[in-house]
């Protein structure tokens, strides 16, 4: 029995993930594709003719086409300075690490606190003398100030769980090829693009495609600090499915970004994709 | 021309002492091996020549230019690492053309010099290849050529040919020696392989514990070791030590046998395995064990309770438990100060 033994112990969660993961995910995609018992692509189409269904999605793309690229740079920084750290290291990554263990909401909840009117933004630049009555910063009139809000709060949440994966593969280089780059002339710039970058690649891949689909799934501080006046197609989802009970409606939303998670994801995996052999 | 001197560098990590205040000249295309037990500051003493290290103390110059506080760039050397430092995410074309790439040399002079130097090394065939498709002793040859292709002043090896198994050990060191007395370099090379130093070597450097005991001709090295160290440590098997006891006026009684010797002072006999034969009047020497080599006989004995080997011509028939009487070649006897450990001229 030994062969079999292996398999008969992941059994157990392989049928979890598949009653629990892949049934309900079925159910989605049979519902964004059938409506009143039909099949059908109505869902679709009534999705895209709905004047807020191109503001959502490219709220949404936007957002993740600002987010991410600041992150991955912070993220990179970050790590190389806490690489060369010879003390203190593992201080600074639980420091780095708090926003990781609050939850997107709260995240958001902190950030309305900041730029409310009767925010601390508010109080500093009235105390500073440059305004002199509280603003509405988060208002409908100015939708830039609300995506600004909206991607500093996303980059103070989620930066650091790029930076974590990337310590951990900067890490696993030896630094030995660090070394011979220098002998052989590559300037400090020259060694983090021509050595460090293209052996962190899989760490690169990981927080990534990881980051992305957290950033297709955006939400919880889009209504804290917005409410709907920036439409996000997560938010769509949920209204769909809660506010105007349609559920077909909901799952072709899902749908999308499902579409847009693997999309990029493959993109991502083409784009830094490491020929075999020429890994550590 | 590259002369590489080495004034009173000096390497504290912390509360340890990794080298101690080190000097040595290394000519023009000279290969200078560092020798020594592992641990005893020969890496430091290389990385500090590179750069990737700063000494605590001292100068290091590179023909005729204080370097020691330039970038390794800026030196003039090339590297051949312990693991090889193979770049994994590029070909060995890439690889060997890094360094000429960073020194932005034209595509055609870059191309020319990865062709000679891959050719050199018998890896023509590999040039498309990651790291991850080659052997060790290929990877090997790969960080040689990279190395070779900047037809630099100096080239400092850590040990390249400890991790190859012991064939490709044994060929790789003749094919290096050939291809680094074409090339021209001053080369600085560590090991820790008495045998790699002997043969490769112009000079050898025998460290220790932080210190350099002996730099001198590999011949000296063996024939006169400057210290007690280097006696033995050099030589397979190393040299013996016998206590000796003065007579007055340059005579010396060891283990009950008289023998010339320095003329005062105190002092310890020492003789080489391989400089002992079996006479009518010699060291009294208990047989323990006997080991045949092929053309030699490895003896080892006891003498005046002190254990005592001696590397003898196989045909003489020696068991276990005989007694022999071994001479000592005269003019090959050396002496050491037991106070200073070093040699009594
Ligand atoms: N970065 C370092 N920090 C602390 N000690 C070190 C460091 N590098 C080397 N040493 C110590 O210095 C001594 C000499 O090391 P090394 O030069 O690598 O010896 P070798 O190459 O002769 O084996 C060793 O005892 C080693 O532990
Ligand atoms: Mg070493």
């Amino acid at each position: 029995m030994p062969r079999a033994l292996p398999y008969l112990l992941l059994l157990p969660a392989s049928l979890f993930l598949l009653v629990f993961f892949f049934y309900p995910f079925g159910l989605v995609v049979v519902e964004s594709l059938t409506r009143g018992g039909e099949w059908t692509t109505e869902n679709f189409t009534r999705m895209t003719a709905h004047w807020k269904f191109s503001q959502a999605f490219w709220n949404t793309v936007w957002l993740a086409a600002i987010v991410v690229p600041v992150q991955l740079i912070m993220a990179l920084t970050m790590a190389s300075v806490v690489q060369k750290l010879k003390t203190g290291r593992s201080g600074l990554l639980y420091i780095f690490a708090i926003p990781l263990g609050i939850s997107d909401l709260a995240a958001g909840l902190i950030w309305l606190a900041i730029f409310e009117q009767s925010g601390f933004l508010n109080s500093i630049l009235h105390g500073l003398g440059v305004i002199d009555r509280p603003q509405l910063f988060l208002g409908y009139q100015s939708l830039w100030v609300i995506f600004l809000a909206v991607c500093l709060a996303e980059i103070w949440r989620a930066t650091a769980i790029m930076m974590v994966i990337i310590v951990a593969g900067m890490g696993l280089i030896p630094k030995e090829y660090n070394e011979a780059a220098e002998v052989f002339g590559a300037s400090r710039w020259q060694r983090f693009t021509k050595v460090t970058l293209p052996l962190l690649r899989p760490s690169l891949q990981t927080a990534l495609i990881l980051r992305i689909l957290m950033a297709f799934e955006v939400f919880a501080v889009v209504v804290a600090l917005g409410g709907t006046t920036l439409p996000v197609l997560m938010g769509e989802t949920f209204q769909w499915q809660f506010q105007l009970q349609d559920r077909g409606i909901a799952a072709a939303y899902a749908m999308v970004i499902l579409g847009l998670s693997v999309a990029f994801s493959l993109v991502v995996l083409r784009l830094l994709h490491v020929p075999k052999g020429a890994r550590i | 021309m590259a002369e590489i001197v080495i004034k009173n560098v000096a390497k504290r990590f912390g509360a340890f002492t990794a080298l101690h205040s080190v000097d040595l000249t290394i000519a023009d295309q000279e290969f200078m091996v560092l020798l020594g037990a592992s641990g005893c500051g020969k890496t430091t003493l290389l990385r500090i020549i590179a750069g990737l290290e700063t000494p605590s103390q001292g100068e290091v110059w590179i023909g005729g230019r204080r370097v020691d506080h330039l970038p390794p760039r800026e030196r003039g050397i090339a590297m051949v690492f312990q693991n090889y430092a193979v770049f994994p995410h590029l070909t060995v074309f890439e690889n060997i053309a890094f360094g000429l790439r960073m020194a932005k040399l034209p595509q055609a002079e870059v191309e020319r010099r990865v062709k000679r130097t891959a050719e050199l090394m018998h890896i023509e065939q590999l040039l498309k290849r990651y790291s991850g498709e080659l052997s060790g002793g290929q990877r090997q040859r790969v960080a040689v050529a990279r190395a070779l292709a900047m037809e630099p002043d100096v080239i400092l090896m850590d040990e390249p040919l400890s991790n190859l198994d012991a064939l490709l050990r044994l060929e790789m060191r003749a094919e290096l020696k050939g291809v680094l007395a074409e090339s021209k370099t001053t080369t600085i090379y560590v090991t820790h392989d008495q045998v790699e130093a002997m043969s490769l070597a112009d000079r050898i450097s025998v460290m220790n514990g932080g210190y350099i005991v002996q730099a001198d001709r590999p011949t000296e090295v063996y024939r006169n070791p400057a210290a007690r160290f280097v006696g033995s440590f050099i030589g397979n098997p190393p040299m013996n030590f016998l206590p000796a006891q003065a007579q007055g006026a340059g005579r010396w009684q060891v283990a009950g046998l008289d023998f010339d010797g320095p003329a005062a002072g105190a002092a310890e006999f020492a003789i080489r395995p391989e400089d002992l034969h079996p006479a009518e009047a010699g060291l009294r020497a208990e047989v323990r064990v006997v080991e045949p080599l092929g053309p030699h006989v490895l003896v080892t004995a006891q003498v005046a309770g002190q254990p005592f080997r001696a590397v003898l011509e196989s045909d003489h028939q020696i068991s276990p438990g005989e007694i022999l009487t071994l001479a000592p070649i005269p003019d090959r006897i050396r002496w050491f100060d037991p106070e200073t450990q070093k040699a009594i001229a």
